[in-house]
């Protein structure tokens, strides 16, 4: 039985997306005739002046015909001999991003074209950005326009050689280049004559034979339960979609948040009783017991969801209205949907060179990694591991609009003892760490007799500055009976770099070093000067920041 | 088929006969008889149905009688079973559907025990709008503001429709949840973007959301899978003789006596089917002598034609007509 292939076409505007495909369903026949006779009389008051233009086979609104341009994704369904297709063409105008984005969140597999002529455009660097974003692993690069650089290898090799600095920065592993010509056909549907030198195969040759790849689904069964269904008291059933794996009548599995555990008493796929179902199967689970169970709970069976009301996550911002942090949303993210807080951005990514800058606020099509925090813990986990638990959506709470769509690149840890923030991003946030210093304290009776040692109005001085310039400094002179290890562990979780007075008497009392304490040698810089010593301080603590291993890490 | 059409006495039937009726035609064919791909279309249709009955607060089917309808209504029944479909099913008549089409839609609500809402435009069907007289006013008024008025009477805050991408060049931009103001038109500009799976449902007060859970599904899709599922549907799209006359290039079937002759036409009979069903003065028939779903389907994969060029009102005001006619709240 043929399969199908999901694909997407995109790349800047008026690289020729519109047209290769109009050609390429006109080439293989695969219009329906009288759809041909309207693109014909269509034509007749185009642009190409009575010629053929295949763009008019996919631009469908009047605005678009209008404009000549393509300002929203159109899905296309062809079949050939050997598989069935579903094309999104997607809009190449920066302004309609958003557009491709939602093209490029339902394909396995993206061609995205360039200008012979002009090369890698900012836009051909977004799209293929986005398009890595979303979870697309296999891209073909299709050459256009060669007819216009007079089918040069020369023009061709050079695109290549961008293609590759794109792909490694990426990491797209599953990349081919095809020279094109969309109006002239060359490569489209059968190989050129023009291209000598190109040995591959044309477009629709390759598109026809390629495995695309589509990643892992993950490890391990789970369902996320779409609904309850209760028609009577006799059945209670969960609704969803297997996600990954299968399951078969009797696996234990686990309801996720709660941890309750379960059997399954019986399967329906598809409203049909099946003693198991696999990957995509549309499923009603009944389970032997009573469970509490509504729609955003999550069934498994070793696929080590987390539970988390916390995420890092890398977000394209598709609203109009500039997103500032600490605007509030409902987050949908599998079948559940909660409110929450993108409580920071951490930094924005450059769409065309992917370096990193500091945001206070974003504006539409741009991407950037920020924080979110839900109102009470999830199930969820990272993209990369489970992609249904990793994906997610911001809708806005006065406008409904779908603000932004974004991937989860990292779960954060809950800590029983510190809460649930943590504390790599309280360490991003304040753009310092917490670390701990310490400073030995002359023994009573004898100050200043001890050359090292600092009396308590010192340190006070040191704390004075490092607050005043912004850090989050405290003095802590622990007191007889008291837990200075427990006590400096949260304040360095909380972000608060510690200045540990600590007398002679104290010192035996504390661990020296431990996986939750960095002590700090003092004499390491500054000598007895406060500011300098407040400046060493600041220093260190920035540079834990920026090494990424901050204290309690 | 034939024990459907043996329930055709007027008894109602218990609850448990309509589950049984359900359990039997939805039952899963073996693997080696299910295509994969048809796999994949259901059961995102099914996901899509289902989010709908999950997130939505007062959902609606819309039921045009026609085969995507039965596709859908069956895609309905295996997302739930053996719940029924939580919501109701919306007919909007135009008093000028095919005898044929309401008899069988009677009889399919009655076997599975549906709940069925029929509106009629009673405004206009008082003033006598009627297709022969009135052309596009007529589609407007019978179709287009019938269906608003079922619609806001309702309370319906989310409409399945039939509606395919590969239908209609404007449909084929058209998202899964399609949003709708509270004068009930369409935005094509400013669609909402629709990531992945996760469909955001949310909407304002008057605001409403027309959703295609069939979308993706092509007309040779839909023929394999009445196929593959033993869907009834209509007999109209099987050929048979039936009286039509000949009119602009068209042939319409005489189908009660409320039809229009012009000067000169006089009823033949031919041997006929139809691709999509509607109102039987506007909906064109095609010469087929093709009478089982076999013969159908063969000539499906052969088609030159796409199947709305059988549908007049789509010729009405040129390539951009379907576009026009949903920015004012048709379907």
């Amino acid at each position: 039985m043929r399969d199908l292939l999901k694909f997407i076409t995109c790349g800047s505007v008026d690289d020729g997306k519109s047209t290769l495909i109009g050609h390429l369903l006109y080439d293989s026949k695969l219009i329906y005739a009288d759809q041909a006779r309207a693109l014909e009389l269509d034509s007749k008051v185009g642009s190409r002046g009575g010629a053929i233009d295949y763009s008019l086979l996919l631009d469908g609104l009047t605005a678009e015909r209008e404009q000549g341009i393509t300002i929203d994704v159109a899905y296309r369904y062809f079949t050939t001999e050997r598989r069935s297709f579903i094309v999104a063409d997607t809009p190449g105008h920066e302004e309609y991003t958003r557009n491709m984005a939602v093209g490029a969140s339902f394909a396995d597999l993206a061609v995205i074209l360039v200008d012979a002529s002009k090369g890698l455009l900012p836009q051909t660097r977004r799209h293929a950005r986005i398009c890595a974003l979303v979870g697309i692993r296999s891209f073909v690069f299709a050459v256009n326009k060669m007819d216009l650089v007079g089918y040069s290898e020369q023009a061709f090799r050079s695109i290549e050689a961008q293609v590759g600095d794109l792909a490694r920065e990426l990491g797209l592993e599953h990349v081919a280049l095809i020279p094109v010509s969309a109006t002239e056909g060359d490569n489209v549907t059968t190989a050129s004559a023009n291209t000598p030198w190109y040995d591959g195969l044309p477009l629709l040759g390759y598109l026809e034979t390629v495995d695309a790849d589509t990643g892992s689904r993950g490890q391990g069964f789970y369902l996320p339960v779409q609904r309850v269904s209760r028609p009577d008291h006799t059945f209670r059933g969960f609704q969803g979609q297997v996600e990954a794996d299968q399951v078969s009548v009797g696996d234990e599995l686990t309801v996720l948040p709660s941890g309750e555990r379960a059997h399954v008493r019986s399967i329906l796929v598809a409203g049909s009783p099946a003693e198991r179902a696999g990957f995509g199967d549309p499923v009603t689970i009944q389970l032997d017991r009573e469970v509490d169970v509504s729609r955003g709970c999550v069934l498994e069976r070793d696929a080590g969801l987390k539970v988390a009301s916390s995420v890092l996550a890398t977000v394209l911002w598709m609203d109009d209205r500039p997103l500032e942090p600490g605007r509030d949303f409902y987050v949908l993210l599998g079948t559940r949907e909660i409110p929450g807080v993108l409580t920071s951005i951490l930094y924005a990514i450059d769409v065309n060179t992917g370096g990193r800058s500091k945001a206070s606020s974003l504006s539409k099509n741009e991407i950037a990694v920020v924080q979110l925090a839900f109102t009470e813990p999830i199930v969820v986990d990272e993209f990369k591991r489970h992609r249904t638990m990793g994906e997610l959506i911001l809708i806005d709470r006065v406008s409904n609009a779908t603000s932004a769509c974004g991937v989860v690149e990292r779960v954060d840890d809950q800590d029983a003892r510190g809460g649930d923030a943590d504390s790599h991003l309280r360490m991003v946030l304040k753009g310092h760490a917490g670390i701990t210093v310490e400073f030995p304290l002359a023994g009573e009776g004898a100050p200043g007799a001890d050359g090292d040692a600092f009396t308590v109005d010192e340190v006070k001085d040191v704390e004075h500055r490092l607050v005043a310039q912004g850090l989050d400094a405290y003095l802590y002179q622990p007191g007889p009976g008291s837990h200075p290890a427990e006590v400096v562990a949260h304040l360095n979780r909380a972000g608060v770099t510690v200045l540990l007075a600590v007398s002679p008497q104290a010192r035996d009392a504390l661990p020296r070093r431990s996986d939750n304490l960095v002590f700090r040698d003092w004499q390491g810089g500054g000598g007895r000067d406060p500011a300098a010593i407040a400046d060493y301080v600041r220093r260190m603590s920035a540079a834990d920041a920026a090494a990424g291993q901050g204290a309690a890490l | 088929m034939t024990d459907r059409q043996g329930q055709a006495d007027e008894r109602p039937l218990t609850h448990e006969e309509e589950m049984e009726n359900i359990r039997a035609d939805i039952a899963r064919r073996p693997d080696a008889e299910r295509s994969p791909h048809l796999d994949a279309l259901e059961a995102e249709s099914i996901y899509i149905i289902r989010e709908v009955a999950a997130q939505c607060e007062r959902p609606v089917m819309l039921y045009s009688i026609g085969k995507d309808s039965s596709v859908m209504l069956h895609l309905a029944l295996k997302a739930f079973y053996p719940e029924k479909p939580p919501f109701p099913f919306l007919h909007v008549n135009t008093t000028w559907k095919f005898h044929e089409m309401i008899e069988f839609r009677d009889r399919v609500m009655r076997r599975y025990g549906l709940e069925l809402i029929e509106h009629i435009n009673r405004e206009g069907l008082a003033a006598g709008i009627n297709p022969f007289d009135n052309g596009s006013a007529y589609t407007d008024i019978m179709k287009t503001q019938a269906l608003r008025q079922a619609l806001r009477q309702g309370g319906f805050t989310a409409a399945f429709g039939g509606g395919r991408r590969d239908e209609e060049k404007s449909r084929a931009k058209e998202r899964i949840f399609s949003f709708r103001n509270a004068q009930q038109a369409w935005d094509p500009k400013n669609q909402r973007p629709e990531m992945w799976k996760l469909y955001n449902a949310h909407i304002n007060k008057g605001e409403s959301i027309r959703v295609f859970p069939i979308s993706n599904w092509t007309e040779k899709d839909i023929w394999l899978y009445i196929r593959q599922e033993n869907i009834d549907i209509v007999p109209l799209y099987f050929a048979a003789p039936r009286p039509v006359v000949e009119r602009d290039g068209q042939l319409i079937m005489v189908d009660d006596d409320r039809f229009r002759f012009l000067p000169g036409e006089r009823p033949q009979t031919r041997s006929v089917r139809f691709r999509t069903l509607g109102c039987y003065p506007l909906t064109g028939a095609t010469e087929s002598t093709a009478d089982t779903l076999d013969a159908i389907i063969d000539e499906t994969l052969a088609a030159v034609e796409s199947e709305r060029t059988t549908r007049v009102i789509d010729k009405d005001g040129g390539s951009a007509s379907m576009e026009r006619r949903k920015l004012e709240g048709y379907f």
